[in-house]
């Protein structure tokens, strides 16, 4: 396998696991997050705004994980260096 | 497929090149600026006022509310900074109900600006509400070994904020791009109102942890003090 070909099927392959391993675990913590904050609304359902504002920031945090494996998949698939490095050298030669 | 609006150049010269990013920025803020003076015109205190002003109130009422929720006790000295993040940032998001509108917020250069404005905010209100000695004095908070890492949650921190905002945005647009190609008919308008939901969420997410570190920066550290007894 030439080099080209190497970095494509890594660029592919490692894509997909960021974006598979990179959910998994956001998404576990924010189901936890939101159970624990239905719990507390329920049992104190008169802090409603503060519990909601606090539940969304802390969603916010857990998703900016998730969003940076998505990031790093996206550029990995469509804004390789690597990829693009190597498509001008087979062009120019 | 366009990963940012910035690869949409329109008109180049030279060095400077008018991009889809400043257009749309440029076009946003025109919008605002003069859709508020227009509305602001004429102010009427009475019980009649116009759906307008009735409607910006109630936008600047919520804002000063949240701001006082999360701990700043002077809201209005902070309204100007947060207020024009989050309605830029809500703005933006929200005009991608019209056709052939790419939000700027979509490009990890507007909002890296956005980050940076907020990453030098915090430290001048904190530096005009303890003066730069005692604010100084809280980065070694609690204690001296500290310091270097109160530095770096400060640099990654302002990191986090561009990328997630730039993130949302960004995977809104390419989400509804690629169904586009799969499935056209119903479901990428389903998404669309995804986008719409999570950059109004964004928005406020942006603006409160702006409000939640200028809270922090200008958190007055009050000495212990014996309690007086009351006769």
């Amino acid at each position: 396998m030439d080099s080209m070909t190497t970095i494509a099927v890594v660029s592919i392959v490692l894509a997909g696991i960021t974006t598979a391993f990179g959910s998994i675990a956001p998404a576990m913590g924010e189901g936890k997050a939101v159970a624990t904050a239905l719990t507390s609304l329920a049992q104190q359902p008169d802090a409603s705004a503060t519990i909601t504002r606090t539940l969304f920031v802390g969603l916010a945090m857990i998703e900016s994980v998730a969003i940076y494996c998505f990031v790093i998949s996206m550029i990995l698939i469509f804004a390789n260096p690597f990829w693009n490095h190597v498509i001008a050298q087979t062009a120019g030669k | 497929m366009h990963l940012s609006p910035d690869e949409m150049i329109y008109w180049q010269r030279g060095f400077f090149k008018l991009n889809a990013t400043l257009a749309f920025t440029w076009v946003l803020m025109f919008v605002m600026a003069v859709g508020s003076k227009l509305i602001t015109r004429r102010l009427s205190t009475a019980i009649k006022r116009s759906r307008w002003q009735n409607f910006l109130e109630i936008v600047i009422t919520g804002i000063v509310r949240q701001i006082k929720d999360v701990g700043l006790p002077h809201p209005r000295l902070y309204l100007a900074f947060l207020g024009t993040l989050f309605l830029f940032v809500a703005t933006a998001s929200l005009c991608t109900v019209f056709p052939f509108y790419k939000p700027p917020t979509g490009s990890l250069s507007t909002t890296a600006a956005l980050a940076l404005c907020v990453f030098v905010a915090v430290p001048l209100f904190g530096i005009r509400r303890q003066g730069l000695a005692r604010y100084l004095a809280t980065y070694m908070e609690p204690t001296f070994i500290m310091l270097p890492f109160n530095l770096i949650s400060e640099a990654s921190r302002t990191l986090a904020l561009a990328i997630r905002l730039f993130g949302n945005m960004m995977s809104g647009e390419m989400i509804i791009g690629i169904l586009l190609t799969i499935t056209p008919f119903i479901f990428p308008i389903v998404m669309t109102v995804l986008g719409l939901l999570t950059g109004m969420v964004q928005a406020y997410i942006f603006s409160i942890l702006a409000a939640v570190y200028i809270a922090a920066a200008t958190h007055v550290h009050h000495p212990a003090r014996k309690a007086v007894p009351q006769t």
